[in-house]
């Protein structure tokens, strides 16, 4: 009995072990391509950037205040790929943590997910 | 006196004493000022257009353009469901034939019945008098669009793609011209409607500070005859139009 739970625990590390090397779990790709400090500490962002974003967003559509260091546009200038210009896509960096997480993006349905090349306003 | 009485005279008694400087450059109260970048939206300013129909061209679309421009809103092929902030109605007299041609936005009210009537609190009034909608809290369910007598707001039916950083817009929301809220938070002073107009040479649409006796607006609604549309209904509109 003990004999046969040992090898059955030896048979899922092993194929999940495998699943890992091969790739086929999903895994989140952190991309950072402009390296410095962020608006807040690594730990802080990863936990809680959805609230200070939430923060952010009434002061912003409610008060007018754009300036602040926790907007949305903000993270988007600093994280969309060089590559695609986009914080989203498989390896978008919102995108691929969030697929990992099992978490739905709403932001970008609205939100634009590459930063604007002119400003909206500037003249053509 | 009455609640309303009784706040025209406090008003009254404010101007009186922003008005009286205590020594030269120095006021007990400060006068509209630009607002420091980060600092929240106060009543101190009330944002408002005036539209001369006496100048705006029957035919040119040059404000709508910009409006659509600015605020990335796209040409889906079927007008019927497209958003439209701006357009332009061109009147005629029966009678005597006489033809005229203005632009019609949000009029941007102090009693906004939009705001009345929304269930979520999404449509509401900034302290600045521009009146938006908080895409966040907005569920589609269009009654601001029944509400408003000026037919000023749109219904997003399909998924968009390549919104502009500035002017978030999507799917199930309802939406109207913002007074281009992005462009006077950043300072600009100015309307995509307005500029292009100026631009075109028509110089039809003026925007400013309407509680500012100073500003080119108020002086402009001082010398030209003007009125609200609709002013039956008394919502006090920010937009006033001239020749109409």
């Amino acid at each position: 009995m003990k004999a046969g739970a040992a090898l059955l625990a030896l048979i899922v590390a092993l194929v999940a072990g495998f699943a890992y090397a091969s790739g086929r779990t999903a895994k989140p790709v952190v991309l950072i391509e402009r390296p410095g400090q962020c608006v807040e500490a690594t730990e802080v962002m990863r936990r809680d950037h959805m609230k200070l974003l939430l923060h952010q967003r009434d002061r912003t559509v409610l008060q007018g205040v754009r300036t602040a260091k926790h907007r949305l546009t903000g993270c988007v200038e600093c994280h969309a790929s060089s590559k695609t210009g986009s914080v989203l896509g498989e390896k978008g960096f919102c995108q691929s943590c969030h697929d990992y997480a099992g978490v739905r993006l709403d932001c970008f349905e609205c939100h634009a997910s590459k930063p604007g090349a002119q400003r909206a306003g500037a003249k053509p | 006196m009455s609640g309303n009485a009784r706040r025209g005279f406090l008003g009254t008694a404010a101007a009186a004493l922003a008005g009286a400087a205590l020594a030269p450059g120095i006021r007990l109260i400060d006068l509209a000022v630009a607002r420091a970048p980060g600092e929240a939206v106060t009543g101190k300013v009330r944002w408002g257009l005036l539209i001369d129909s006496n100048q705006c061209a029957t035919g040119c679309t040059d404000c709508v353009t910009a409006c659509n421009r600015e605020n990335g809103l796209q040409d889906t092929g079927r007008p019927r469901i497209d958003a439209q902030w701006i357009r332009k109605i061109d009147l005629k007299d029966a009678k005597t034939g006489r033809e005229q041609s203005a632009p019609v936005m949000c009029q941007h009210c102090a009693h906004p019945p939009c705001v009345d009537v929304c269930p979520t609190g999404a449509s509401f009034k900034r302290a600045d008098g521009i009146v938006l909608v908080d895409r966040h809290t907005c569920i589609g369910c269009r009654y601001c669009v029944m509400a408003c007598p000026y037919k000023a707001r749109s219904f997003v039916h399909e998924n968009l793609a390549d919104q502009k950083p500035d002017v978030p817009r999507g799917k199930g929301c309802v939406e109207g011209c913002t007074l281009c809220v992005h462009k006077i938070d950043r300072g600009d002073g100015n309307t995509a409607c307005a500029e292009a107009c100026t631009s075109a040479g028509h110089g039809a649409i003026t925007f400013g500070d309407l509680n500012d006796p100073a500003s080119t607006i108020s002086k402009r609604l001082r010398e030209l005859p003007n009125r609200a549309l609709r002013a039956d209904l008394r919502l006090d509109p920010g937009v006033r139009y001239s020749g109409v």
